[in-house]
């Protein structure tokens, strides 16, 4: 069976270059408390991008290479002479951190085979904002994926908009937000459009060789952590997507940040799951939401907590929970897959 | 089986003789091979250890021989097909960082395409080397060759040299590995090839033995800047006005050291490998006993200098200075040379849209090197072969006659456009 060669080819290169196996966390408990992303940066207050890097590189340990490409977590982390990284740390381009991860996990890998370095599992994680990674890096990223025999993670921390340049909108940017290129204005009150494009489905769609996909949000930071290195341990390049909360951003008071994250859960706006060797699990809250275990919150409740959506009507708000439940109700995978199945699609116009 | 894998019975009770040592010769041979092939022989001779490949004629062929020395197994690389030239030179760059030897390239408007990775390379002293298949900047297309495209980041802190024939392509990129990779410098340089020229044309090419290859090229070593768990620094953090200028002010200091850095490079190759080039930076032809002569970079070489031997025939006493190394640009050097002419007159396969007397690149840099000069002969550009239209014999004696009325004291204008439709 093919399945069975394509398996082993990817046994063997994994035996070529392993990585490190990194089992789970069983609870916070057991988090080690070293830091590898500590004092010296200049993150806003509440920020949780700069909770996804503390916990992301916490979580890979200090064999571990970071690349990090143009947004906040650059900026305001990498002030020259008070870096807040003890890991090695390097800057990317904007669209640049797919080929940032493959070509330092390209590089280790000859070095190492060809003997000019000592071999070793060394992680290798590249971040990108939601502007880098679902906007102009989409192209890089997807083709890293497609990439089984270089070891790296792909995490995109996704605060929904260029915060880092003044907030503004981009392809993550959820339908109507007020940012400074969609202003509501006395004509137009809503601005921008375009629905949230569905980043973590797509590359797990899209890439079926790519062994792990997952949606984390800092508000589970011990599943998010987690899933970072089943990330790192599984081998082959793999993604996350997280779900950060940003009090400028969102334009909330910045003690709400970890509340918020677990409203975009509980609402359905922020299903967390991992896909796994193919295999779709949903987790936490969003598994009991597609179990019926849980009643989504309205949507209402997670958007007016928000400055961002403080311009909307009722009917907005209605709009935006209509297509909240189509995810739920009518796609193919609920809250992951957008397709319906033809037999529910809208009848042909006579 | 490799020789060294043929195991002989030996008894014990007869002494061994020692191993007969490997002449440094050894696997030097003659190939007829273009310039594309070239350069990726180089890289094999290199050891290099990441490459990326990215279609865009015409310098991807130095790709699809890469490609096959590495399907042969005579190549041990991490041989990357990127989505674009962006990601091309960006996975080079990174792997770069970590401590490997790399090798990229493009032409035309790919390599404006990678325009943002190619600015950055420098700043981060990544010692990439790079192919550039020169090609005209469509639109409207055309693949032929124009110097637009490598000259583009001629501000940049690239290291820029044109060749003009397969053995120098070869012998240029394992010395361009050498000067790049030497801490003092730690700059990306480029080749430049022109394309079909050079990039389709092929010559005899002495290739040399590795063991040459190895006493001539050290290891890359990154040092106290290489990124790794053993060395945990932070690469390009963000600086401002607070230290972008001190930053810059290496930089600059790097390319500076560079002049220095190849004349060794090129004084230790002629030692090894027995070739000898002479002066680095720019080849002289016929110029002893010249009165005028012509200044251009690349393959325009083979016309002007079949031009040069029919005109002296005819008693017109011309020379020719073939520009290699751009960036650095041995200015002082240059001008001394060409102080020595009644008149010159500079080839540009390019062009700078209202530059100064509108001329080509080459012409204003040839005039701002001679600005200092004791002595300084009046210069006209030449605006010639764009788009790959051939530079003729005629061409370069239509040329040649301007330059003597120049010689003469008769006014000629700054920049003049040959082989033009008009």
């Amino acid at each position: 069976m093919a399945t069975v060669a394509n398996d082993r080819e990817l046994a063997e290169l994994l035996r070529e270059q392993p990585t490190q196996q990194l089992d789970a966390f069983k609870g916070v408990k057991k988090v080690p408390l070293e830091e590898f992303f500590t004092s010296g940066h200049r993150t806003c207050q509440g920020c949780e991008s700069a909770l996804v890097m503390k916990m992301m590189v916490k979580a890979a340990g200090p064999r571990t290479i970071v690349l990090g490409s143009t947004g906040c977590m650059y900026v305001a982390n990498t002030t020259y002479y008070s870096t807040s990284w003890v890991v090695p740390w390097m800057h990317t381009q904007l669209g640049s951190s797919g080929s940032a991860g493959l070509g330092t996990a390209a590089g280790l890998k000859a070095l190492m085979r060809k003997g000019k370095m000592k071999n070793e599992p060394i992680n290798v994680i590249a971040f990108c904002g939601d502007g880098g990674g679902a906007d102009m890096g989409l192209s890089a990223i997807s083709a890293t994926l497609t990439h089984p025999d270089y070891n790296l993670l792909i995490l995109m921390y996704d605060n929904e908009s260029y915060a880092n340049t003044d907030i503004q909108l981009s392809g993550s940017t959820p339908y109507g937000a007020n940012t400074t290129f969609s202003t509501p204005g006395k004509v137009k009150r809503i601005m921008h459009h375009r629905w949230k494009k569905n980043t973590a489905a797509m590359l797990a769609a899209g890439h079926p060789s790519c062994r792990y996909v997952a949606t984390v949000c800092m508000s589970y930071a011990v599943d998010a952590m987690n899933s970072v290195r089943k990330a790192l341990s599984i081998g082959g390049p793999t993604f996350i997507h997280s779900l950060d909360p940003c009090p400028k951003g969102w334009d909330y008071d910045p003690i709400q940040s970890h509340e918020l994250g677990e409203l975009a859960v509980a609402s359905g706006v922020w299903p967390l799951y991992e896909v796994e060797n193919g295999v779709l699990k949903l987790i936490g809250k969003t598994r009991a939401i597609a179990d019926r275990q849980l009643k989504r919150i309205p949507v209402r409740d997670y958007l007016l907590r928000q400055g961002r959506f403080a311009h909307f009507t009722d009917d907005d708000i209605d709009y935006f929970q209509s297509k909240v439940d189509e995810m739920w109700e009518r796609w193919v995978i609920p809250g992951v897959i957008p397709f319906r199945k033809q037999i529910e699609a809208d009848p042909a116009p006579a | 089986m490799p020789e060294a894998q043929v195991k002989t019975k030996v008894d014990p009770q007869v002494p061994v003789a020692p191993p007969i040592q490997q002449t440094p010769s050894v696997g030097e041979h003659t190939d007829l091979i273009t310039g594309s092939e070239a350069i990726a022989v180089a890289c094999k001779l290199a050891d290099v250890d990441v490459i990326t490949a990215y279609p865009i004629r015409p310098y991807d062929t130095v790709m699809q021989y890469v490609a096959k020395l590495v399907s042969n197994g005579e190549l041990d690389c991490e041989y990357i097909v990127a989505e674009s030239e962006h990601s091309q030179f960006e996975i080079v760059k990174h792997a770069s960082a970590v401590g490997a030897r790399v090798f990229c390239g493009s032409s035309g408007v790919g390599w404006m395409y990678a325009f943002e990775a190619l600015t950055v390379t420098p700043g981060l002293r990544i010692p990439m080397v790079a192919m550039v298949g020169n090609r005209a900047l469509d639109d409207p297309g055309a693949f032929g060759v124009e110097h637009n495209d490598a000259l583009a980041v001629r501000d940049l802190g690239w290291q820029l040299v044109w060749v003009d024939s397969p053995q120098e392509a070869l012998d240029t990129a394992l010395i361009a590995y050498r000067v790049a990779e030497d801490r003092r410098v730690f700059l990306p340089c480029a080749i430049s090839c022109d394309g079909a020229f050079l990039t389709h044309s092929q010559a005899l090419v002495k290739i040399p033995s590795q063991d040459k290859v190895n006493a001539f090229l050290p290891r890359y070593d990154r040092g106290d800047l290489l990124l790794h768990p053993d060395n945990p620094i932070t690469v390009a953090p963000q600086v401002n006005e607070d230290w972008l200028m001190e930053i810059r002010r290496q930089n600059a200091a790097a390319m500076e050291r560079s002049l220095t850095v190849i004349r060794e490079a090129y004084a230790d190759f002629e030692k090894i490998f027995g070739r000898k080039y002479g002066n680095p930076f720019f080849e002289e032809y016929m110029t002893d006993d010249a009165d005028v002569v012509l200044i251009g970079m690349g393959t325009l070489s083979n016309p002007v200098r079949v031009a040069i031997r029919q005109m002296r025939e005819q008693g017109k006493k011309v020379g020719f200075v073939r520009q290699r190394w751009f960036r650095p640009f041995a200015a002082e050097q240059l001008a001394a040379s060409l102080g020595r002419f009644k008149a010159v007159g500079v080839i540009d396969r390019d062009f700078s849209l209202g530059s100064p007397y509108l001329s080509g690149v080459l012409a204003t840099e040839v005039r701002a090197a001679l600005y200092p000069a004791a002595k300084r002969p009046p210069v006209i550009g030449f605006i010639c072969g764009l788009g790959g239209r051939e530079v003729t014999v005629p061409d370069v004696k239509k040329m040649t006659d301007k330059i003597y009325l120049a010689a003469e004291g008769k006014p000629q204008a700054g920049t003049q456009w040959i082989g033009l439709r008009e």
